[in-house]
C-alpha cells in the first residue's frame, strides 16, 4: 500500500468523522433546545398557564416562556438545521 | 389588549434565541454552508433588524417613564443599524469593512441603555438584577463582535457572539414584573402579583 492512498484514507476518516460530529450537533442542537423548554416547564409549572387556563387573559395564555422555548427549538430544527445538515452532507460528497 | 411588560421580554427572549441557534449553526457548519441557500444568508440579519422594527412599538406604547422611551428608542435604531449592515455587507452592497463594528457599537449602546435606565441597585427586585446584568453582559459581551470584525472566521469569536445571545434570552426569559432575586426584594418594590 502507498502511503499516498494511507495518507488518502486517513483525511477521508477524519473528515467523515468531523462531519459526523458537525451534524450531529446540529441535528442535537434544536432538540437540546426544546428539552430544556420541557424541563423548565416540569420544574416551574405555573410558568405554563395552559396547565390552569382558568381566568387568564389572552397574553398569559400566548406568552408562555418554557413553551416559547420548546417552539423556538423545534421551529429552529425544522426550518433550519435540516435543510443545514443536507447541505453540510452535500459538501462532503462533493469533496470527495 | 397591551401585553404586560414581562410578556414583551419573554417574546423578545424567543427572538434572540433563535437569532443565537441561527449563530451557533453558522460556526458549526462555517460559513460557506451557511451561505449555500441565498435565504440562509440573509437570515439572522433581517432578523435582528426585524426585532429592531418591532421594538418602536415597545418604545411607542411603554411609557411609564422618559428614560425607558429614550432607551427602547435607542435599541430600536441600533438593532435596525447593526441588522442593515449585515445585510448590506452579506448582499455585497456595503463593502467597507468598518460595517462589521455597527455590531459591537449596537451592543455597546444597548448595554448602555440597559445600566442608566436602571435606576435601582442590583437586589432591589428581579428585574433590576437583570437589567444590571444585561447591560454589562452586552458592554462585556461587546468583545466578541468587535474580534469578530476584525477577524471574521475566527471560531472563538463567531462562537462567543453566539453565545452571548443564548444567555441574553435566558436572562430575558428570567424576567417578571415583580419578583424577588436570590431571595431580596425590596420592600419598596411592592407584592409580588403572581
Amino acid at each position: 500500500m502507498s502511503t499516498q492512498s494511507v495518507t488518502q484514507a486517513l483525511e477521508e476518516h477524519t473528515r467523515s468523522r468531523a462531519l459526523t460530529l458537525r451534524s450531529l450537533a446540529l441535528a442535537a442542537l434544536g432538540p437540546l433546545t426544546a428539552l430544556a423548554g420541557l424541563v423548565w416547564a416540569v420544574i416551574q409549572p405555573y410558568r405554563v398557564t395552559l396547565l390552569h387556563p382558568a381566568d387568564q387573559g389572552f397574553w398569559w395564555l400566548f406568552a408562555e416562556p418554557p413553551l416559547l422555548v420548546i417552539v423556538a427549538g423545534l421551529a429552529f430544527h425544522y426550518f433550519v438545521a435540516r435543510s443545514l445538515i443536507r447541505d453540510l452532507e452535500q459538501d462532503d460528497a462533493t469533496a470527495r | 389588549m397591551q401585553p404586560p411588560a414581562e410578556h414583551v421580554h419573554w417574546m423578545f427572549a424567543t427572538g434572540i434565541l433563535l437569532l443565537g441557534l441561527f449563530l451557533l449553526a453558522e460556526v458549526i457548519v462555517g460559513e460557506e454552508v451557511w451561505r449555500r441557500r441565498p435565504w440562509r444568508r440573509y437570515l439572522w440579519p433581517s432578523f435582528a433588524f426585524g426585532m429592531g422594527v418591532l421594538m418602536w412599538p415597545v418604545m411607542t406604547f411603554f411609557t411609564n417613564s422618559t428614560i425607558h422611551m429614550l432607551a427602547h428608542g435607542a435599541w430600536a435604531q441600533v438593532m435596525m443599524l447593526a441588522g442593515a449592515a449585515e445585510l448590506g455587507l452579506v448582499r455585497g452592497k456595503l463593502r467597507n469593512p468598518l460595517w462589521r463594528l455597527a455590531i459591537p457599537f449596537a451592543f455597546v449602546v444597548s448595554g448602555l441603555a440597559f445600566l442608566l435606565h436602571e435606576q435601582n441597585p442590583w437586589f432591589f427586585q428581579r428585574s433590576s438584577f437583570l437589567h444590571h446584568l444585561l447591560g454589562w453582559l452586552m458592554v462585556l459581551g461587546a468583545v466578541f463582535p468587535l474580534a469578530r470584525a476584525w477577524r471574521p472566521r475566527w471560531v472563538v469569536a463567531n462562537a462567543g457572539f453566539a453565545m452571548v445571545f443564548v444567555v441574553l434570552a435566558v436572562a430575558l426569559f428570567c424576567d417578571r414584573d415583580l419578583a424577588p432575586i436570590f431571595g431580596h426584594l425590596s420592600t419598596l418594590a411592592g407584592t409580588p402579583h403572581r
